[in-house]
């Protein structure tokens, strides 16, 4: 090629051309890296590509709230990626579609951020099924139901099904986010017959509740049970009595729940008791009750321990009666009834709350013997402080067991022993088991257990 | 019979709903069986109320001593009674304008809010507010240093008590940080927390235990005490 410059200074030109190229070369070597982070520092901007095939499925032996999610990481997961997002929102609710949901119903809310690298979650609280009002549907929405399954009343509740989509992000670690990826359809948890997460208790309850007909049993065999003395249960006749020697009444007050609440089922066992005492000494006992089931219940077991103790004709159905449902209402009376009648012993046997130092407080002041027993571990101190006896927890739900003195019912109480060395040796496993997970931190199979034993079976 | 009933309902009624912790699936029967028993409870009621009326009629009738508050009683009652089932509202609710009392019937002014505001409400917080006189006076007699166990109950009572208020955090600010824990309000974080609820969680076991072994015994009908007698 002759451009005109190499015949007269041919060596100068060959050497102007070396150069240019040289120049040209260097200029290549060096716009080309920074082409390079040119082109990177877009991508970064553009964020980490997103993850691909994001499915949602049921996850297995759970009550219908929680849905597993799977999804293949981004590929850019080795080296920009540095967390993904989790957000899951409700888009179908029975009928109704996501558009016609409205837009806080609908909205993408936060559920974790996970580490690159993590290709499956469980995302909790994402119930399969729900209810709406028929007052809150709109038009549009009340259309989209079968007619049939509306309620007759704006109140009344629909159940429905809800569905869920779910998306994840891919986040670098300069803040730059991945394009979205969202499951493809609404998505609906359904409920199992068996929630594994309470397989640890439904063992314990086999072998408690075994151990317990086990030794029932054992019991009705003829073996001999033997059970402490339990003070305050001893004193019930010595209660009782005094209340007699004194020409006085005695108050048997059954807690302030209903009998669907197993301290008040307890309390009527010793009521029992109290109430066959009486009979057999012909002492006055008084029950004003809390509930109308519990008046119901305390006149059926007073008069059964009037029949058994031989004076069916000393009872009296009007000493146990109805007061009212209101806690101080209820209370208010009490503390009236005991100060005009002062009761020579006042037994408080169910479950209390509030009223239990106002109503041993002022048992106190009248000088009645007291005997008080609870499984309200808040109202303990107060029965301890102010009554004569008092049956702490188990003591109290042993007492029908002691009271009776049967065979089967003692056996109960040796059941429940072997309950506590269940717990006992529950409490050594885990504790040594968390220490040692503290100790050896990288040691997977104790930290795995460790947090199983926090998450699942102390939640 | 009038036992084997009641014995099966109960047995049927307990492991429905035992069954139904475990299984998801029928967590449904679990809510019926508690709804049948709100029904029952409800249908009780009349038995209570009928009750009241009868015990405080007749001490009016005999006038009784005490009879005047027997009168004030069915008064309250009968008057709660009629204003609840009346439901009577402040201004006509816009489904039936053409009705003056229509309206919402707890909304401020009608007569519902009425006796709570100015009759449930102070009576009962009056009742409650008793409970500080009785806490004085049971902690007078319980904190009495008799012996030993006494004494250390009195110590940690002190400190606790003492901890909680401004002046317990006042009277060892001076401390050093070295001896920060025997602070008299960290102290007391520290009783609170440790011996408190190692003493509580063992009480608490017990009355797990206590409740498991007498909901079976109940269920199994080992224990039937509650039931009464069975004759007809």
């Amino acid at each position: 090629m002759n451009n005109g410059l190499d015949a007269p200074y041919p060596t100068l030109t060959r050497l102007t051309q070396l150069s240019f190229r040289l120049s040209r070369a260097i200029m290549c070597l060096a716009v080309l890296p920074a082409i390079a982070c040119l082109a990177a520092s877009v991508a970064m901007a553009q964020g980490p590509a997103p993850v691909t095939n994001l499915q949602s499925a049921d996850h297995p032996w759970d009550g219908g709230d929680n849905a597993d999610l799977t999804w293949e990481v981004s590929a850019d997961d080795a080296t920009l990626v540095e967390s993904y997002f989790i957000y899951k929102a409700m888009m179908q609710k029975g009928p109704i579609p996501a558009d016609l949901l409205t837009e806080s119903e609908r909205k993408y809310a936060l559920v974790d951020v996970v580490p690159a690298g993590t290709t499956e979650y469980t995302v909790g609280s994402v119930p399969g099924s729900g209810y709406v009002r028929l007052k809150d549907l709109s038009d549009e929405q009340r259309a989209l139901f079968d007619p049939n399954d509306l309620p007759d009343k704006p109140h009344k509740k629909i159940t429905v099904e809800l569905g869920y989509l779910f998306k994840i992000v891919a986040v670098g670690s300069d803040g730059s986010q991945s394009v979205e990826t969202i499951t493809a359809a609404p998505y609906s948890p359904t409920r199992q017959w068996f929630d594994a997460k309470r397989m640890y208790l439904l063992i314990i309850t086999i072998i408690f509740g075994g151990s317990v007909v086990f030794f029932i049993q054992h019991a009705r065999a003829g073996k001999d049970l033997k059970i402490r003395k339990i003070g305050g249960l001893a004193a019930v006749d010595e209660a009782v009595g005094r209340a007699t020697e004194m020409g006085r009444s005695c108050m048997f007050i059954p807690g302030i729940l209903d009998m669907n609440d197993i301290q008040t089922i307890a309390g009527m066992t010793v009521l029992s008791r109290v109430a066959k005492t009486a009979a057999e000494y012909d002492a006055k006992v008084e029950v004003p009750t809390c509930r109308s089931l519990v008046m119901t219940s305390a006149r059926e077991t007073v008069q059964a321990a009037y029949l058994s103790a031989g004076r069916p004709d000393a009872y009296n159905a009007d000493f146990i009666y109805y007061v009212t449902d209101e806690q101080f209402g209820y209370v208010a009376y009490l503390q009236g009834n005991m100060v005009r009648e002062k009761p020579a012993a006042c037994f408080y046997m169910g479950a209390f709350y509030a009223e239990s130092l106002i109503l041993a407080e002022t048992g106190n002041s009248i000088g009645a013997i007291q005997i008080a027993g609870t499984a309200m571990p808040a109202q303990l101190p107060f029965f301890v402080a102010a009554c004569d006896y008092t049956l702490i927890g188990e003591e109290f739900f042993a007492a029908s067991a002691y009271l009776s003195g049967e065979p089967e019912q003692l056996g109960s109480l040796k059941g429940q022993d072997v309950g506590k060395i269940i717990v006992g040796i529950g409490i050594i496993v885990g504790v040594t088991i968390a220490t040692l997970a503290a100790w050896f931190v990288d040691t997977g199979f104790l930290t795995t257990w460790s947090e199983y034993i926090k998450g699942v079976i102390l939640t | 019979m009038k036992r084997t009933i009641p014995l099966l309902i109960t047995a049927i009624g307990g492991f429905v709903l035992v069954f139904a912790y475990f299984s998801p699936y029928t967590e449904d029967w679990g809510e019926k069986t508690m709804i049948w028993f709100d029904v029952i409870a409800a249908i009780a009621f009349v038995l209570g109320g009928g009750n009241l009326l009868k015990i405080h009629l007749k001490k009016t009738s005999d006038q009784a001593e005490g009879w005047g508050y027997s009168v004030i009683t069915l008064l309250a009652f009968g008057i709660t009674l009629l204003v609840g089932l009346l439901k009577i509202g402040v201004n006509p609710s816009p489904q039936f304008p053409h009705f003056a009392w229509s309206g919402e019937y707890r909304e401020n002014g009608s007569p519902f809010w009425w006796l709570y505001e100015f009759a449930f409400k102070p009576l009962t917080a009056t009742m409650f507010s008793m409970l500080a006189f009785y806490i004085a006076s049971a902690a007078f007699r319980a904190f009495r240093a008799k012996n030993l166990e006494a004494i250390l109950l009195l110590g940690t009572a002190f400190i606790i008590l003492l901890g909680r208020t401004f002046a317990g955090v006042w009277l060892t600010d001076w401390m050093p940080e070295a001896l920060s824990g025997l602070k008299i309000d960290n102290l007391t974080v520290y009783i609170m927390k440790v011996f408190v609820t190692t003493g509580n969680r063992a009480i608490m076991i017990g009355i797990a235990l206590g409740i498991a072994s007498m909901s079976l015994k109940v269920l199994l009908g080992v224990d039937r005490s509650y039931l009464g007698s069975g004759q007809e």
